[in-house]
């Protein structure tokens, strides 16, 4: 076994971008996420690949399509605003079946906002963000770990389905420490890329486009897209269930809240009241079966956010119609400490705890 | 087995330094570790903190507002984290910048060290995390001192390796200390 290494979220993720055999990334600086483009600044090169500090956001997103489009993994991080001049880019990415990968570390919003922890992006990673009829593959990492894992997978499920894939992470997942192994647990998987553009010389031509003119084929596209959609839903759910088989109570929560959920969640126990966790780690695809069976069982469940509910409304559609569902939110930076959540926990469990 | 520990002072005093030879340590112990530092505007002079969880099982929440200890390295940090310590904590703190009076709250163990004195008497002021380190280790018990002598070739910047026997002896001296109530 490899030894671990304490190492910062940020550069768990950067380090995991060049072992899944990232050789371009383009980017411009924004806390919380600076580690990684200086983290690549310097190591990158090392390995071949090419570092550049782009311009703006949009240069960067731009840059990105020009390396996926010629079948090479590549790949840029920002943060709030720069995601946002990003999403023409990465709808293009979705409309012309690029794959590429896309982090955004998070801070505080709407605006410039500040450089606090938060969750505010869910619904712009997961529902949409730019234009049109698509979907991201959105990872959601939990400890310093999953920074480094998930990014290799991010890759990987990019390339395999030919979309755009993004991990978003708060500032505490980016920056805070644990120990973490910095080799991939499995080799690192590289599909054939028969679409990509390499130069036509010896085959014939190929074309990446996201402009479909003629009678019904744009829709003939969007239902292609769409059952691709459908195939990733079915096949990569991923998701952590903890202490779920005598649970009253369900708490569902991703990144930071989850943590602290967890500690919530043994002290709820020490005191006898049954809570358990579901963790989405994929947030598309959303573990909606999951959510139904369990949410079906246990009766209760309550989402933890680091924002004002966005999370919360998917989970009310997953969750089963009988399904009693509260809701617990730390918006703009602040952020719950277990105490906080074992007071939701048990407000949650009212009178009705057995 | 789990512990809690909140660090904190002004930048320059070594406050991550100490943090990360304690969580190095914790690691080569097989323990897990969460490190989460204070971030904004770190440079020398400004607020510098850090948050360390140490636990044998699975280490949910980085954060924590009951520490069960906190080593404050000087006024602002008592502060902020006098009254956070959990019933019966300890609070270590530099007792050459903070007012003895202020670290007494009934129900935790307040260690009064006078660590720029005890430093400067082993020939720098800058082994002043070190005197607080030791103590530490001798007052939570998570850790020995063999432990960290382990690690410090690893945390040490090459730079600054010329620093460790000097740095252990600190350390020493902050066990005794602390073995024997206060400086």
């Amino acid at each position: 076994m490899t030894e671990k290494k304490l190492t910062k979220g940020n550069i768990a993720l950067a380090e995991g971008a060049i072992q899944a055999g990232c050789r371009f990334y383009f980017g411009y600086p924004i806390t919380p996420q600076n580690d990684i483009p200086e983290y690549l600044a310097r190591n990158l090169p090392k390995h071949g690949g090419t570092f550049i500090p782009a311009e703006s956001e949009i240069a960067s997103i731009n840059m990105v399509m020009g390396a996926a489009a010629s079948g090479k993994r590549a790949m840029t991080s920002s943060s709030g605003p720069g995601i946002s001049l990003m999403q023409e880019g990465i709808s293009y990415l979705a409309g012309s079946e690029m794959p590429a990968v896309i982090v955004n570390i998070m801070r505080c919003g709407p605006g410039l906002g500040g450089i606090a922890p938060t969750q505010g992006d869910y619904n712009q990673a997961v529902h949409g963000g730019g234009h049109g009829d698509y979907r991201n593959i959105v990872l959601a990492p939990g400890s310093v770990q999953e920074m480094f894992d998930l990014t290799i997978k991010a890759f990987e499920l990019a390339d395999r389905y030919r979309n755009p894939a993004m991990i978003i992470a708060d500032a505490m997942i980016g920056q805070f420490q644990e120990p973490c192994r910095l080799t991939p647990e499995k080799p690192v998987e590289f599909p054939e890329k028969p679409w990509a553009l390499t130069g036509r010389r010896g085959r014939e031509p190929r074309l990446l486009k996201s402009l479909y003119l003629g009678d019904y084929e744009q829709e003939e596209h969007n239902l292609f897209l769409k059952q691709k959609y459908d195939e990733i839903q079915e096949k990569e759910v991923m998701v952590e269930m903890q202490h779920l088989d005598d649970a009253e109570l369900v708490i569902i929560a991703f990144g930071t809240p989850a943590r602290v959920a967890k500690t919530a969640i043994a002290m709820a126990r020490e005191e006898g009241l049954k809570v358990g966790l579901i963790r989405p780690i994929t947030l598309f695809p959303f573990p909606s079966q999951q959510i139904l069976e369990h949410s079906r069982r246990v009766g209760k469940v309550l989402v933890v956010e680091m924002n004002t509910g966005q999370m919360v409304r998917d989970v009310r559609i997953a969750a089963h119609k009988d399904a009693e569902i509260s809701f617990y939110g730390r918006p703009g930076g602040g952020f719950p400490f277990p105490d906080d959540v074992l007071a939701e926990i048990k407000k949650a469990l009212g009178g009705g705890a057995r | 087995m789990y512990y809690d520990v909140i660090m904190a002072g002004f930048g320059g005093q070594g406050i991550q330094m100490i943090s990360q030879i304690v969580a190095l340590a914790a690691i080569r112990r097989g323990l897990n570790v969460t490190y989460l530092p204070s971030y904004g505007v770190e440079k020398r002079g400004g607020r510098t903190n850090v948050t360390l969880v140490i636990a044998d099982e699975e280490i949910g929440s980085m954060v924590t507002n009951h520490p069960k200890c906190v080593i404050a390295m000087d006024t602002i940090a008592v502060d902020k984290y006098r009254d956070q310590v959990a019933p019966k904590g300890l609070l270590i703190a530099n007792a050459s910048l903070v007012p003895e009076a202020m670290l007494d709250r009934g129900d935790i163990v307040p260690l009064a060290l006078r660590c720029n004195e005890e430093a400067l008497a082993l020939g720098s002021v800058k082994l002043s995390n070190m005197i607080a380190l030791g103590a530490f280790l001798k007052k939570s018990g998570i850790l020995g001192f063999d432990d960290v002598e382990a690690v410090m070739d690893e945390v040490t910047p090459e730079r600054l390796k010329n620093t460790i026997p000097a740095n252990l002896e600190a350390i020493r001296r902050g066990i005794e200390i602390a073995a024997n109530g206060a400086s």
